[in-house]
C-alpha cells in the first residue's frame, strides 16, 4: 500500500441547475497513476479544477500529505506541488518555447538558464524540444510537450493530465506513457483523465469512476475489462453499432488533385489529395489535429472554393460552388466546432435548422423564410435524433454538447444527402449519444449515401469505416480497407512518432 | 461582494427594459450635471423632455419632432443592418452630405424647369445613389484590401465636409446670391421642394420614407433570408460562412444600404427643412444616428422610438438653451450619456448580478 498523497473527502460543488460533484471521496497515493473515468458531464473537469484551485467546493475537504489543502487559486495549488496539463493548450503561438514556459512560472529564471533547464528536463524525460522554436510552428504533440515540461520544471508531487492523448498518434501515446511511468517511478503521482479505456488499462494502477457527479465505482484497470469499465461509466449495457455487409456502389464523390493554400497563418495547406468515395461506403479519415482536417471539410462543404474540377459530385464539377449550391446537388457537411461554426449558439434551434436546411427542405419562398416549416423541420430533427431540449425555440447554447451534436448531425442526415462529410462526429459527446450518432452514420450509408467521417478517435473510425485513409501535413495517404488494420499500421499512416524518442531510463 | 454571472439565455425582460433604465439613469446623472451648472435639475429635465410636447411652444416644437426624427430614423435603420452583421459604417454623416449634394445638384441642374414629377424623383434617386457610392468606397476597400471600414468611413466624413464647403462656395453657389456662399434655396423652388405634406405635423417625404424603411427593415429582419443572414453573420461569422453567406457581398450590401439611406436623408433635408447646400448644412445627424441605432437595440421599432426620443432631446435641448441658458455642450454631453449608460446597463441582458458569498475556504 502506498503512502497517501492527496485525500478528497466529501467534495460537493453545485452550479445553477446541475450538481457537478456530489460527495466525491477518494485517495491518490504517492507515485500512483490514478485514472479518473467518466462520460462528458460526469464532473471530471470540475473535480480536477477543484484540486487545481480554479473551483471552490461548496462543501468537503482535501488533505495533502496529512495537511488540510484548500487552494484559493491555481498559484497556491502550484506552490503546494500540484501541476496540470489542460486539454486545451494555453500557449501563445507567436512566442517561442522558452518564453511560453517563462510566462507560466512564478519566478522565471534568466532566459539562458531556463533554456538549459528545458533541454535538461526534456532529455531526461524523452521529450525533445528546442527552447528557441516558435510555438506556432509546433505540432500538437510538441505543444503538449511544452505544457508538460512547464509542469515538470516545478517538480510537482501530483501531475494532473486532462485527456492528454486526443492529439497524439499511437506511437506518440506510447512515448508519453513511458515518460509518465518514469515520473511515477520517481514518486510523482499522476491523475489521468480520459475516456479511452484501453489507454487507462495500459497505464493506470487504480481508477475512480464518476457518473453524474458521484463516485460510482473504483477498480484496478489492469484487471478489469474495457467493457466493464464502460458500463460502469454509462450505467447501462452498451450498444455496439450494427452494420451489414454490402457491395460498394458507383462513385459519388470524387476528389482529384485537390490542393489549396492555408486559409490563415496557422492553417494547413492541402496537398494533392485524390480519392473516390462510393455510394454506400463510409470512408474514415484519421489524423492528428491540425493536419488539414478543417481545411478538407471546408473545401468539401464549399466554405473554401477550389479549382472547379478538384471536387466533383456524380461527375459534375463542384469545386467552385458555394455551400448552398452544393447542398442543392446533395452534399451536406458538419464541421467540427458545434458552437459558432456548425451552429450559431445564440440562435434558436429553429433558426439553426434554417442555417443549412433552406435549400433541401424548401424552407424559403421568394427569399422569405417560412418559419412554420423551419420549426417543424427542427421538431422532426429533435424527435428523430432524441435531442433533449424543451423545444425548438430554445437557444442552441442552452443544449449540452452531446445534444447539440445530435441536432447538428441530425439536421444534415434528415436532408437525405447524397454525400455527407462530417468532422469529429462524436467529439465531447457521451458514450450513448456517440453510439447513436455512429449508428445514424451507418444507416445513412446503408441507404446509399457516401459518408466521409473525419475523426481523431481511431477506435471510432475502425468501428464504422469501410476504408481508412490518414491526413498528415495536408496530404492524404492511400486508402486501405479498414478491416484488419493494426494500430501500428495506422500509426505509421498518421506520420509515425513525429521524431519523438523514448524516455532515457536512467537509474 | 457583487459578481456577474452569465445567463444561459439572453434575458427577454432586460432586452426591453435596459433602454428605459438607461434613459432613467441619464436623467438622474444629467440632473446632477445641470445642478452643478447652477440650474434647477427638475426644471431642466422637464424643459428637455416635457415642454417640447406639452409646453407653451408645443405648436411650434411638436412638428419639429418628426422633422428631426425622420433623418435619424432613416439613417439608423440603414446602419442597423451593418451593425448587426459586424460592418461598422461610422461615416453616415459623410454619406448624408454627399447624398444631399448629389440630390441638390440634380435639382439645380434642371432649374428653372418645372416638371416636378420628373425632377423630384430624379433628385431622390441621386440622393440614394450618392450616399451609396460614398459608402461603397470603404466597403470596397475592406473587401479588396482588408482595410478597416471604421477608419475609412470616418475619414471620408471630413473629405465630404471639404467637398460640401467647395460646392457651396463654387460649383453649386447661387449665381444670384450676391456672392454669399450657399446654393439656391431648393425649398422655394416648386419642382424640387420637400415641404410638409400635412401642415402642422412636420411630415415631409423624408419622414414617409423613414416609416417605410422601418416597415421594410422589420419584415426583412424577421422574415427574409437577407435579414437572417445579416443576424447570422453578426453572431457567428464562421457559422454564416458554413451556411453559405458570402461575407464580402454582405459587407458591400450593408455598406451600400446604409449609405443609400443616409444619402436619401441628406437629400430630403437639403430640399426641405434646411433648404440649401451651405457650408454648415450638416448638423451631426449621421453621428447621432449611431446612438439611435444602439438605443433602439438595432431593432426597427426600437429605432423608431429611439429616434423620437433623440429628437425630443434635440428640441428640448434647444428650448433649454433659450429659456434656461444651458450651454449647448451640456446638451451634447447629455445625449452622449444616453449611449454610455445604455452600453453599461446592456450587460444585464446577458449577465445577472449575484451577491457572492464571502470568500471562505
Amino acid at each position: 500500500m502506498r503512502e497517501t498523497l492527496l485525500e478528497l473527502d466529501g467534495l460537493t460543488k453545485a452550479y445553477p441547475g446541475v450538481v457537478a460533484n456530489s460527495d466525491v471521496s477518494f485517495q491518490i497515493g504517492k507515485g500512483e497513476v490514478h485514472a479518473l473515468l467518466g462520460e462528458n458531464g460526469a464532473g471530471k473537469s470540475t473535480l480536477v479544477k477543484t484540486i487545481y484551485g480554479l473551483v471552490k467546493p461548496d462543501s468537503g475537504t482535501m488533505t495533502l500529505e496529512g495537511k488540510p489543502f484548500a487552494p484559493a487559486e491555481p498559484r497556491s495549488a502550484r506552490a503546494s506541488g500540484i501541476a496540470m496539463v489542460f486539454q486545451h493548450f494555453s500557449l501563445f503561438d507567436a512566442l517561442d518555447v522558452a518564453e511560453n514556459i517563462a510566462l507560466g512560472m512564478e519566478n522565471p529564471p534568466a532566459m539562458g538558464d531556463l533554456a538549459d533547464r528545458i533541454r535538461e528536463v526534456s532529455e531526461t524525460y524523452g521529450l525533445p524540444l528546442d527552447p528557441a522554436r516558435i510555438v506556432g510552428d509546433l505540432s500538437a504533440g510538441e505543444r503538449q510537450r511544452v505544457e508538460i515540461i512547464r509542469c515538470l520544471l516545478q517538480d510537482p508531487k501530483l501531475l494532473i493530465m486532462d485527456e492528454p492523448t486526443s492529439v497524439l498518434t499511437p506511437q506518440e501515446v506510447e512515448i508519453l506513457f513511458e515518460t509518465l511511468r518514469l515520473l511515477s517511478s520517481e514518486g510523482t503521482a499522476i491523475l489521468y483523465i480520459s475516456h479511452k479505456l484501453e489507454e487507462i488499462r495500459a497505464l493506470c494502477e487504480s481508477a475512480t469512476i464518476l457518473r453524474l457527479g458521484k463516485v460510482v465505482g473504483t477498480c484496478d484497470p489492469r484487471e478489469t475489462s474495457a467493457r466493464e469499465m464502460a458500463e460502469m461509466m454509462v450505467g447501462s449495457t452498451l450498444h455496439t453499432p450494427e452494420r451489414e455487409a454490402k457491395d460498394p456502389g458507383e462513385v459519388v464523390l470524387s476528389i482529384k488533385s485537390l490542393s489549396a493554400p492555408a486559409p490563415h497563418r496557422f492553417g494547413t495547406a492541402l496537398k494533392d489529395i485524390s480519392i473516390d468515395v462510393r455510394a454506400g461506403e463510409v470512408l474514415g479519415i484519421g489524423g492528428v489535429a491540425g493536419n488539414g482536417q478543417d481545411e478538407l471539410v471546408a473545401a468539401l462543404s464549399g466554405e473554401m472554393r477550389t479549382g472547379a474540377g478538384m471536387v466533383s459530385l456524380d461527375g459534375q464539377s463542384i469545386g467552385h460552388l458555394m455551400p448552398n449550391a452544393r447542398r442543392a446537388l446533395g452534399l451536406c457537411a458538419a464541421p467540427e466546432e458545434r458552437n459558432g461554426h456548425a451552429a450559431a449558439p445564440d440562435m434558436s434551434l429553429t433558426e439553426n435548422a434554417t442555417l443549412t436546411g433552406t435549400v433541401r427542405m424548401g424552407l424559403t419562398k421568394n427569399g422569405f423564410v417560412q418559419w412554420h416549416k423551419a420549426r417543424s423541420f427542427a421538431e422532426d430533427v429533435i424527435k428523430a435524433f432524441d435531442v433533449r431540449t424543451p423545444g425548438p425555440e430554445n437557444a442552441a447554447r442552452s443544449l449540452s454538447g452531446g445534444n447539440l451534436q445530435k441536432f447538428v448531425i441530425g439536421r444534415e442526415i434528415m436532408q437525405k444527402p447524397r454525400v455527407f462529410v462530417v468532422n469529429q462526429p462524436t467529439w465531447g459527446v457521451d458514450a450513448s449519444a456517440a453510439a447513436a450518432i455512429r449508428q445514424a452514420l451507418l444507416d445513412l450509408a446503408a441507404d446509399g449515401a457516401a459518408v466521409v467521417v473525419i475523426s481523431q478517435d481511431l477506435d471510432e473510425l475502425m468501428e464504422i469505416s469501410d476504408r481508412f485513409a490518414a491526413l498528415n501535413g495536408g496530404a492524404l495517404s492511400a486508402p486501405r480497407p479498414a478491416q484488419g488494420l493494426t494500430v501500428e499500421e495506422i500509426g505509421l499512416m498518421l506520420g509515425g512518432a513525429h521524431d519523438m524518442e523514448v524516455a532515457h531510463v536512467e537509474a | 461582494m457583487l459578481r456577474l454571472e452569465k445567463r444561459p439565455q439572453p434575458s427577454q425582460v432586460w432586452t426591453y427594459t435596459t433602454p428605459l433604465l438607461a434613459v432613467a439613469i441619464t436623467m438622474v446623472v444629467g440632473g446632477i450635471l445641470f445642478a452643478a451648472l447652477g440650474k434647477d435639475p427638475l426644471v431642466a429635465i422637464r424643459t428637455i423632455f416635457w415642454d417640447p410636447m406639452f409646453g407653451q411652444f408645443a405648436s411650434y416644437s411638436l412638428p419639429q419632432l418628426l422633422v428631426k426624427a425622420g433623418p435619424l430614423m432613416l439613417i439608423a435603420i440603414g446602419l442597423s443592418f451593418g451593425f448587426r452583421a459586424g460592418v461598422w459604417n461610422i461615416g453616415a454623416e459623410g454619406q448624408y452630405i454627399i447624398g444631399a449634394i448629389c440630390g441638390a445638384a440634380v435639382g439645380l441642374a434642371f432649374y428653372p424647369m418645372e416638371a416636378r414629377w420628373l425632377i423630384f424623383p430624379l433628385m431622390i434617386i441621386a440622393g440614394f445613389a450618392g450616399g451609396m457610392l460614398w459608402a461603397l468606397i470603404p466597403g470596397f476597400l475592406r473587401v479588396r484590401f482588408g482595410t478597416n471600414e471604421i477608419l475609412v468611413s470616418l475619414m471620408l466624413v471630413y473629405v465630404a465636409e471639404q467637398l460640401l464647403a467647395s460646392m457651396s462656395l463654387g460649383l453649386l453657389r447661387n449665381p444670384e446670391g450676391m456672392g454669399f456662399p450657399g446654393s439656391r434655396n431648393l425649398s422655394q423652388i416648386t419642382s424640387s421642394q420637400n415641404l410638409e405634406l400635412i401642415s402642422g405635423t412636420g411630415m415631409h417625404w423624408g419622414v414617409v420614407f423613414a416609416f417605410i424603411a422601418v416597415i421594410f427593415a422589420y419584415i426583412a429582419l424577421s422574415r427574409h433570408m437577407f435579414g437572417f443572414n445579416v443576424r447570422l453573420a453578426g453572431q457567428s461569422p464562421k457559422a454564416a460562412a458554413f451556411s453559405g453567406v458570402n461575407p464580402k457581398r454582405l459587407v458591400l450590401i450593408c455598406m451600400g444600404l446604409s449609405g443609400a439611406l443616409a444619402g436619401a436623408a441628406g437629400l430630403f433635408e437639403v430640399a426641405g427643412p434646411s433648404g440649401q447646400v451651405s457650408i454648415d448644412f450638416n448638423v451631426g445627424y449621421g453621428f447621432t444616428a449611431i446612438i439611435v441605432a444602439f438605443l433602439g437595440r438595432l431593432h426597427p421599432v426600437g429605432i423608431l422610438l429611439a429616434a423620437l426620443l433623440m429628437a425630443l432631446t434635440y428640441i428640448g435641448g434647444e428650448i433649454a438653451q433659450l429659456t434656461l441658458g444651458l450651454p449647448g455642450a451640456a446638451i451634447q454631453l447629455f445625449q452622449g450619456m444616453l449611449l454610455f449608460f445604455l452600453l453599461a446597463v446592456d450587460v444585464l441582458t446577458n449577465y445577472r448580478i449575484v451577491l457572492a458569498k464571502s470568500e471562505a475556504a
